[in-house]
């Protein structure tokens, strides 16, 4: 039986383009300029100075603070400069800028093909050992790994969750090493589940990936207590409470966290780098991502370091694919990010560098709401999105939309994906939502 | 059948005065005292309710009037000093004056000064995109222009410049009440001292970017250089952080930094203009839009 969560939810169009691609490395480029920022938190402290040599695996930030993470250069050569640079929404962010020069890696990580089965360590053994090598969720919420992994004492883990749901369209890069790479997916699991100390896995997956759901069923059938799952298709099923709620029938609670009903989800791309830190003593540096879009006619599925500078990856597929005004997109076209400066770099969590022409995101004329209750429909929290919408619009009604629970809502934009009166409902949410948390926070910390 | 009319009436009747009475004595037992000095005040009060005195209305702020022990800070910026005097008539206590505040858009980043870096076709709200990215400009501290501004104000003293994008405040109408200053949501507009007949020298720039990187940003930018600076006699002008401010509690309205500021972000406004024959067509076109 195929599981999915019970409310809300939309169907946009699959357009998983790229997905017969095989994954192929990206060409080395001359320069690489890592961002300090590439976790949620605080961002690193960078420990190399202009005119170092680094090679492929060494530390260059170290964490400040707890929810913070390792950052690992991605190539071997010369530091030319440590500083501020733009990231792909203009902030400026910390950067360490590297001249490359060879692939010199360092001599602790294990080149070679050979898939490592055993594995041995303490929980907190384990756990040390992915944060040193600068784990993060690499679905596109970049949450240190480490951090999940080792939940509060009074709360204990029943399942892990492996996320291989990968529900925004067009992105493959999780389909494409699920079937490349599914035993080592299936032994990071297992390192993570010896982490938490938990019995069982469920490994998600989307059913329109079946090539995808035979490779792991098959890499997970030698071992008792990983159970992957047929979902089906809908969006955003992707999402942590969603998947937990479709798999665990749990709901998590108001303001509480996941853990809260005993899961911890870490997706797919994530335990492919716990394997390769643990087994391989890898760090995470380089990861798959996928180039796409229905204007380009050159779609990959890449596996880039980290620091890539974004034109880098557009030239090698061709530029630009057509004339006039582009959106480029970092993730998915549901939830990724503009990009509105192709010198940024790719970083630990993009999965997707997604082309659209301007036909294709041209937002049609807003009109007025016709109380047609579609938006509530389509929210997968159960919120009522028109609602929030016209409180906020009032200005000043903080209470309220506290009341209304604005501070549940994932930012998946099914709202706005249905709304047929084109209201930017998600825009007017999310800017209230972090109005009200900032409320909410204030109001704690008293 | 009328018997039944006749009956319902008297009864109504009856129990309508009865309550009446009730009523009369349930108010007058717990009849809130309050202090009538309240209407008074608030007869004086512009009653704008814009909340420019930081209370949530005129009432709430006379309220507040009677409560403190004395005026103090308490200013109601759009009545200003007449209306201040009249308050403290009322409360028995010396006015504090308070010198009149005006709305400065401390942003010169035009269509020209400033080239567009991306397209933005989001929804128009200033907030919004602030929440998105740093703008469509290569500046990030500069006007949005999507007009927030122009929303929050009640008094319509602000609109918006097609020909610029920017913001414009119309002197004779902006009361001081600071709403949007508070509402913009890169803090760029100033709640200014109005100055003397008028007169003011600011810059009109927020830039905090080191120099070449503002002015490949804006060519209006504050570059931090400094010459601002060294050239005040008065010492109203400190650069910090890459960008000059002017203290309008010092500054002598000499104008000279004006002329020293070589990317032209410190204007004066409402200075007699100089004789018409040394004046070109240019510079008095580019004053109005700078009013
Ligand atoms: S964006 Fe928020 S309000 Fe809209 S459907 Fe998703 S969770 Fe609901
Ligand atoms: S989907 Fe749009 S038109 Fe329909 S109720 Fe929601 S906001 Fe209104
Ligand atoms: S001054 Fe501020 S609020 Fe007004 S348009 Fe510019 S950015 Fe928006
Ligand atoms: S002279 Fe002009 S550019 Fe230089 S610091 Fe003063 S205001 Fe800024």
């Amino acid at each position: 039986m195929k599981k999915t969560f019970k409310i809300g939810g939309t169907h946009p169009k699959d357009s998983k383009l790229s997905s017969e691609i095989a994954i192929e490395s990206f060409p080395p480029v001359p320069r690489v300029c890592i961002s300090m920022a590439q976790h949620l938190g605080a961002p690193a402290t960078p420990i190399v100075a202009k005119g170092d040599k680094v090679v492929v695996g060494q530390v260059i930030g170290e964490p400040a603070g707890f929810i913070s993470g390792f950052v690992h250069s991605s190539v071997s050569g010369t530091v030319a400069d440590v500083l501020p640079m733009a990231d792909l929404a203009g902030n400026m962010v910390p950067h360490v800028v590297i001249d490359v020069e060879g692939d010199e890696w360092d001599p602790a990580i294990d080149r070679t093909d050979k898939i490592v089965t055993e594995s041995s360590g303490t929980p907190e053994q384990l756990i040390a050992k992915i944060k040193a090598a600068g784990i993060v969720g690499m679905g596109g919420a970049t949450f240190p790994t480490h951090v999940k992994l080792a939940p509060p004492k009074d709360k204990k883990a029943e399942y892990l969750i492996l996320n291989g749901a990968e529900c925004e369209p067009f992105v493959t890069a999780d389909d494409r090493i699920m079937r490349e790479k599914p035993v080592q997916i299936v032994i990071g699991a297992r390192i993570m589940m010896r982490a938490l100390s938990v019995e069982k896995c469920f490994i998600a997956i989307e059913e329109n990936k079946p090539a995808a759901i035979a490779a792991m069923t098959k890499a997970a059938g030698s071992y008792v207590g990983i159970e992957v799952l047929k979902m089906k298709k809908k969006y955003p099923q992707g999402g942590e409470k969603q998947l937990i709620d479709a798999i665990t029938s749990r709901q998590v609670p108001s303001g509480a966290l996941p853990i809260d009903t005993g899961c911890v989800v870490q997706n797919v791309a994530t335990a492919l780098a716990v394997y390769e830190a643990v087994q391989k003593n890898k760090p995470l540096f380089e990861r798959v991502m996928t180039v796409t879009g229905n204007c380009l006619q050159n779609r990959k599925n890449y596996k880039v370091r980290i620091g890539t500078p974004l034109k880098d990856i557009l030239a090698a597929v061709g530029g630009a694919p057509v004339e006039g005004n582009m959106k480029y997109i970092s993730g998915g076209p549901m939830m990724g990010k503009a990009i509105v400066n192709l010198d940024a770099t790719t970083q630990k969590g993009s999965s997707c560098l997604l082309m659209l022409t301007e036909e294709e995101t041209l937002r049609k004329p807003e009109s007025n709401c016709i109380r047609c209750g579609k938006c509530a429909e389509a929210c997968p929290m159960g919120l009522e999105p028109w609602l929030l919408n016209k409180l906020a619009r009032v200005g000043d009604r903080y209470d309220d939309l506290e009341q209304n629970n604005i501070a549940d809502c994932i930012e998946c934009g099914c709202c706005l994906y249905t709304c047929p009166a084109n209201i930017p409902l998600l825009d007017i949410i999310r800017v209230n939502k972090a109005e009200v948390m900032k409320i909410i926070r204030a109001r704690q910390a008293k | 059948m009328i018997t039944t009319i006749y009956v319902t009436v008297a009864a109504l009747t009856v129990i309508g005065l009865l309550i009446a009475v009730v009523l009369y004595f349930v108010a007058k037992k717990f009849k809130v005292e309050e202090d009538e000095r309240i209407d008074r005040i608030e007869a004086v009060l512009p009653g704008a309710n814009c909340g420019g005195c930081g209370s949530a209305g005129c009432r709430d702020f006379a309220q507040r009037l009677v409560k403190a022990p004395e005026i103090g800070a308490l200013f109601c910026p759009v009545g200003g000093n007449d209306v201040m005097k009249k308050v403290a008539e009322v409360l028995g206590q010396d006015a504090v004056e308070q010198a009149p505040k005006l709305a400065v858009v401390r942003c010169n980043g035009t269509c020209d000064n400033r080239q567009k870096t991306n397209y933005y076709d989001g929804v128009q709200s200033c907030k919004v995109k602030a929440a998105l990215y740093t703008g469509d400009t290569g500046c990030k501290y500069g006007c949005l222009g999507c007009g927030d501004c122009v929303a929050a104000c009640k008094f319509g003293a602000i609109s918006m410049d097609p020909a610029t994008g920017l913001p414009v405040v119309d002197e004779s109408k902006c009361t001081g009440c600071g709403s949007c200053a508070a509402t913009c949501p890169k803090g760029l507009i100033e709640m200014r001292s109005k100055g003397l007949k008028g007169r003011r020298v600011t810059v009109i720039c927020v830039n905090k970017d080191k120099g070449a990187v503002a002015r490949k940003a804006c060519l209006a930018a504050c570059i931090g250089c400094g010459k601002c600076e060294k050239v005040c006699q008065f010492g109203a002008i400190k650069v910090e952080n890459n960008l000059a401010y002017i203290d309008w509690n010092l500054c002598k309205l000499c104008t000279k930094c004006v002329s020293e500021c070589p990317t032209g972000a410190i204007h004066k406004f409402n200075f007699p203009a100089p004789k018409p024959v040394e004046q070109p067509v240019e510079q008095v076109e580019n004053k109005e839009v700078l009013l």
